[in-house]
């Protein structure tokens, strides 16, 4: 008896081996797509959109890579969907997450082929991240109390994670900027407060971390350029004709000087108000909606700067900045709480003009001004800079650090290989193909450089059979060394959180035995 | 197609353009629908239990759900068959009922369903196969109850209902952290349980999630969250003894719904309408205060004027809350919904211990707490996970958790799990089965033997020997006569599932096995099938 069809028309159905199959090789594909990105001499990536103007990134970011993929295959989904969580949490790692997850599944395909329960495999691979995370536990670094070594440490990690990068010749400039302006945050995680701003020309050198507030907008014409002492009123109100907002409510006149006079109502309302802003005492006025011309001239004539038009981001973080409140309504000058700042001045970078706040009262936020060849270099500049403060961020508040260049992982195998030797049952194999998965990250760190990975990797397994090693792969001389010497750090949050989600995620694959693909809806036809 | 011929040999027409359509009869009909129902089953099979495997589905859309959640399953399976359908709502009426073994109930039917087309084979008529389920799934309910146990918690000591909802937690993909799930949910349960009339009202609990943080991050709010955030920055993110006005109308002028129109011809009338305007803000900002309101909830926008008044006159606000919201809140809090100003007064206004605004992560993400409300004990879980399918599979675990523990409450009896009670039932059918004369012993005989597949299918799903680990632990429960063997899915060590904690709620079994067999019978007693063949 045949079984009639179950599923709708265009539904499919993998089941058992084929689903895992097809699950194994799609994740393992997206890993092997950004595995050659891995490490500091890992390669770029250009990505061309396939909408209008065909906008290209060029990029070695884990997660902008697999942002910017269509994909069909499920259980790719699932890893992209993980190096997007791991972007959103700690900012870094974004490609290591997704490449462990794709070698454990490559080991688990191997072990499943030798007939071993994925559930078997999935419970091995728990107690061996466990395992592993104890194992860093074991070995990390906190400075804590330290403030001048913590400082170093940061510097470090900034160094670490940007060599990687675009900016990697940069790297002491920019790290040092990261980190002055992570501890500006005074240890809170809002990175909203720094401002980076791009300006396409110069070089990378140029750019600087500026301690002030910048806006990139202009001063209103004939006013003034640069104010001492600033007494600002942050706003938010029409600026341009204040209508009559009661409903219903219309003009409708018989005569030309009815017009006239209702015209000379309307500038009337308009002095008014601008007067009564005046009267708040202030020398500096930013709205966020449009300045027309007509009290734009009254400012400029009460010789108090006006800006028009900052976005509500702008406005926001400018009423922290100094203090100030936004305010919509000026009958109590008396009340309204007004922002400070040292010095409002127009700046110029580049070709562009900006106004610079500087000696803010609140000095939580910074600018960062970035400058570079082309807007591609600048986009990825920006990114990379952005992992680096947000690690750094997460790391002055986990102060625990690492080293870098394949240790943690190598002195994670070490230990997982050792529970291997002593768990008993089908459950060894799958810690031990665990650890090989670890080697792998710097196998292929070795293999971007265009090292001998065997070699290399072989002879720092040798150097960590000795209790207490520090050696790791130095990329850059292309040798086994000792990673505290050479400063390579990383965090310790940045590994536990690639250790646990890679772990989380290849469980997620492993469990599933089958797939089902509903028929896609049917778009209604575009011709 | 079967033809009726009148005595002329001229065909008659029963069915209307009957060549178009396809039609199974007799045995066929009831092969292919036991077929269909094995189908479905089957697909469900390697979910069942704690090592359950997860099926990844593709929805129309391209996004993915994975769960081992048996009604999400067959709800997101896009079946097409009819009996493929039944199994469906099937799975979705044990889920209304019981929210729990809905993967258990289908594994169930399709036990049933194979061992009946054995016995058609065998030359029984359907009819007779039916009466002997129906009889056998009596007996095996009444055994339930004999076998079943009390169970004794109060407010206080709520521990064996944690162990409850623990077990239900651990086949689904949050048992990495189903200890603070399961307390989670017996929290919220008896926050909102009225313990003397046995009942939980679960729509009092609200589930929430928000994509981000970790899953240990999730948390029980005793109030209400809503996703909105003051309409101030600068407002007070924090209130005490919150006095709460919910308003419906926008702080904005007036809008008669009568048309009408106000023509300004002259200045006068221009200066007028102004200090109106301005004036009518003022005072409905003063209203809100006059009547003691330090928070206002409103359903509506702001004029950018009347948000700086209210900011002024700190009075926080929040606007464009939802109806739904908005009624959640005025439960919650006691107050009234107002919907003008004028009929504002300081009894219609909402009480709550403390709101809080809370920013998350890295993002501007705000949330809005209202907790400690004066009159009801409305909770919310708020749950936290790294994507918005762990999200998802976590609000489905937790609504499981959240219907055994409200099943508990509603009768305390337990029995064991891990198939222990299913062995014990299908041996008591099985004696039962010797005292029937006539051709249902055999039907209630495959009955007993249908429910060794639930034990049978968890073994397997463990990576265990079905059929060695099966009649071990048979023949130890006949041994030793209790019924509280079932199958170490966990490999403790241990048959006992009283030493493993592992229970399963007393009416969501029977329902089970009550639902379970309902659908068979209806299954079986099918004999034509006419579908059009278009489809």
């Amino acid at each position: 008896m045949p079984i009639d069809k179950i599923f709708k028309d265009d539904a499919s159905e993998e089941k058992g081996e084929r689903a895992r199959m097809a699950s194994f090789v799609g994740a393992m594909a997206i890993s092997d797509l950004v595995k050659s990105t891995l490490g500091p001499k890992g390669m770029d990536k250009i990505l061309q959109s396939t909408g209008r103007g065909h906008a290209v990134t060029v990029t070695n970011d884990g997660a902008t890579i697999l942002k910017s993929l269509h994909i069909d295959n499920p259980a790719a989904k699932v890893l992209v969907d993980i190096s997007k969580v791991q972007d959103d949490e700690v900012g870094d790692g974004t490609t290591s997450v997704v490449v462990l997850a794709g070698e454990l599944l490559r080991e688990a395909e191997k072990l499943v082929a030798s007939k071993i329960h994925p559930m078997t495999i999935i419970a091995g691979y728990r107690m061996a991240s466990e395992c592993a995370r104890d194992a860093l536990l074991k070995r990390v670094i906190d400075n804590k109390d330290n403030a001048e070594m913590f400082r170093s440490d940061l510097l470090k990690i900034a160094m670490t994670t940007l060599c990687s990068k675009i900016l990697s010749q940069d790297k002491e400039h920019f790290a040092e900027m990261a980190v002055d302006a992570v501890f500006r945050l005074k240890g809170s995680t809002n990175l909203e407060a720094i401002q980076i701003i791009k300006k396409p020309g110069g070089t990378l050198r140029d750019s600087f971390l500026d301690e002030g507030f910048i806006l990139d907008k202009k001063i209103g014409i004939g006013q003034p350029k640069r104010i001492e002492n600033a007494k600002i009123l942050v706003a938010n109100t029409a600026m341009d004709t204040d209508k009559v907002k009661i409903y219903g409510a219309r003009v409708r006149v018989d005569s030309m000087t009815k017009v006239a006079e209702i015209e000379g109502a309307e500038k009337e309302k308009m002095k008014d108000k601008v007067k009564k802003i005046i009267a708040h005492g202030i020398n500096c006025f930013v709205n966020r909606q449009l300045i027309y011309n007509f009290p734009e001239e009254l400012f400029a004539d009460a010789g108090i700067l006006a800006i028009e038009h900052a976005d509500f981001e702008g406005i926001e973080r400018l009423g922290l900045v100094t203090g100030g409140e936004i305010a919509s309504t000026f009958d109590n000058p008396e009340s309204v709480k007004l922002g400070h700042c040292k010095l409002i001045e127009e700046i110029m970078i580049g070709e562009d003009k900006l106004i610079h706040f500087s000696g803010c009262e609140m000095g939580q936020a910074c600018s960062i001004v970035l400058r570079g060849a082309s807007h591609h270099v600048l986009d990825e500049a920006e990114r990379s800079l952005h992992d680096a403060l947000c690690v750094l961020s997460q790391t002055v508040n986990d102060t625990r650090v690492l080293l870098g260049g394949g240790w943690p992982e190598m002195v994670m195998a070490k230990e997982v290989d050792e529970l291997a030797r002593k768990t008993a049952g089908k459950k060894s194999h799958a810690i031990e193909a665990f650890s090989r998965a670890l080697v792998a990250i710097p196998t292929t760190i070795a293999d971007n450089a265009g090292l001998d990975s065997a070699e290399l990797v072989a002879q720092l397994r040798a150097e960590h059979h000795t209790e207490g090693c520090n050696a790791g792969i130095d990329v850059i001389s292309g040798s086994v060394g000792d990673m505290e010497e050479r400063g390579i750090y990383e965090a310790f949050k940045v590994k536990q959180a690639v250790l646990l989600s890679a772990t989380e995620a290849s469980e997620m694959i492993l469990r599933v035995d089958e797939i089902i693909t509903c028929a896609p809806r049917r778009r209604e036809d575009r011709m | 197609m079967a033809l009726a011929f009148d005595e002329f040999g001229r065909p008659f027409i029963i069915l209307r353009e009957q060549d178009q359509k396809t039609r199974l009869r007799g045995i066929d009909a009831q092969k292919a629908n036991i077929a269909a129902g094995k189908a479905v089953a089957r697909i469900l099979r390697s979910s069942l239990g704690p090592k359950g495997m997860d099926k990844m589905l593709q929805g129309p859309d391209g996004d993915i759900t994975i769960t081992n959640d048996g009604a999400t399953i067959l709800e997101q399976m896009d079946v097409d068959n009819q009996i493929a359908k039944l199994m469906v709502e099937l799975s979705r009426s044990q889920d209304y009922e019981i929210g729990d073994g809905t993967t258990g109930v289908v594994v169930m039917a399709g036990a049933l369903l194979e061992q009946a087309e054995r016995q058609l084979d065998r030359g029984i008529h359907p009819i007779r196969i039916a009466e002997g389920y129906e009889m056998a799934s009596r007996v095996a309910v009444d055994h339930l109850e004999r076998i079943a146990q009390k169970f004794e918690f109060d407010v206080n000591n709520f521990e064996p209902l944690v162990q409850t909802c623990m077990t239900t937690l651990s086949s689904k993909i949050v048992n990495r952290c189903k200890r603070s799930l399961a307390e989670i949910a017996v929290k919220a349960v008896l926050a909102v349980a009225d313990l003397e009339r046995r009942d939980v009202n679960l729509d009092l609990i609200k589930v929430e999630g928000k994509v981000g943080g970790k899953l240990e991050d999730t948390e029980l709010i005793y109030g209400i969250l809503i996703d909105k955030d003051m309409s101030h920055p600068q407002m007070p993110k924090q209130i005490e003894d919150a006095h709460i006005a919910i308003l419906t109308c926008p702080f904005e002028p007036p809008k008669p719904k009568t048309k009408h129109k106000v023509d300004i011809d002259t200045v006068e009338k221009f200066e007028t309408l102004r200090k109106q305007e301005q004036q009518y803000f003022d005072e409905m900002v003063q209203k809100c205060k006059d009547v003691g309101a330090t928070l206002v909830i409103c359903q509506w926008g702001f004029d950018d004027e009347a948000n700086h008044l209210l900011m002024h006159r700190n009075l926080p606000a929040v606007r464009w809350v939802g109806g739904v919201e908005l009624e959640l809140i005025a439960i919650a809090t006691g107050g009234r919904i107002v919907p003008r100003f004028q009929e504002l007064t300081p009894e219609k206004l909402g009480k709550a211990g403390v709101v809080r605004e809370k920013s998350f992560g890295t993002t501007k993400e705000r949330m809005l707490y209202i907790e400690h409300c004066a009159n009801s004990k409305a909770v919310t879980v708020f749950i936290r996970g790294g994507n918005k399918m762990m999200i998802e599979e976590t609000k489905r675990s937790i609504h499981d958790a959240l219907c055994v523990a409200r099943n508990l409450i509603r009768n305390k009896s337990i029995v064991y799990g891990g198939g222990a009670a299913e062995i014990a039932c299908s041996l008591a059918v099985d004696a039962a089965a010797d005292k029937y004369p006539g051709v249902e012993q055999y039907a209630i005989r495959a009955f007993a033997e249908a429910l060794d597949s639930v034990p049978m299918a968890l073994a397997e799903n463990s990576g265990l020997q079905p059929i060695e680990t099966l009649s071990a632990v048979k023949s130890q429960q006949i041994k030793e006569n209790i019924p509280f063997y079932g199958i170490d899915c966990n490999d403790v060590g241990t048959n006992d599932m009283r030493e493993q904690n592992v229970f399963e709620t007393l009416i969501g079994k029977q329902q089970q096995i009550l639902l379970a067999t309902q659908v068979v019978k209806m299954i079986l007693k099918i004999d034509d099938v006419i579908s059009n063949s278009e489809y």
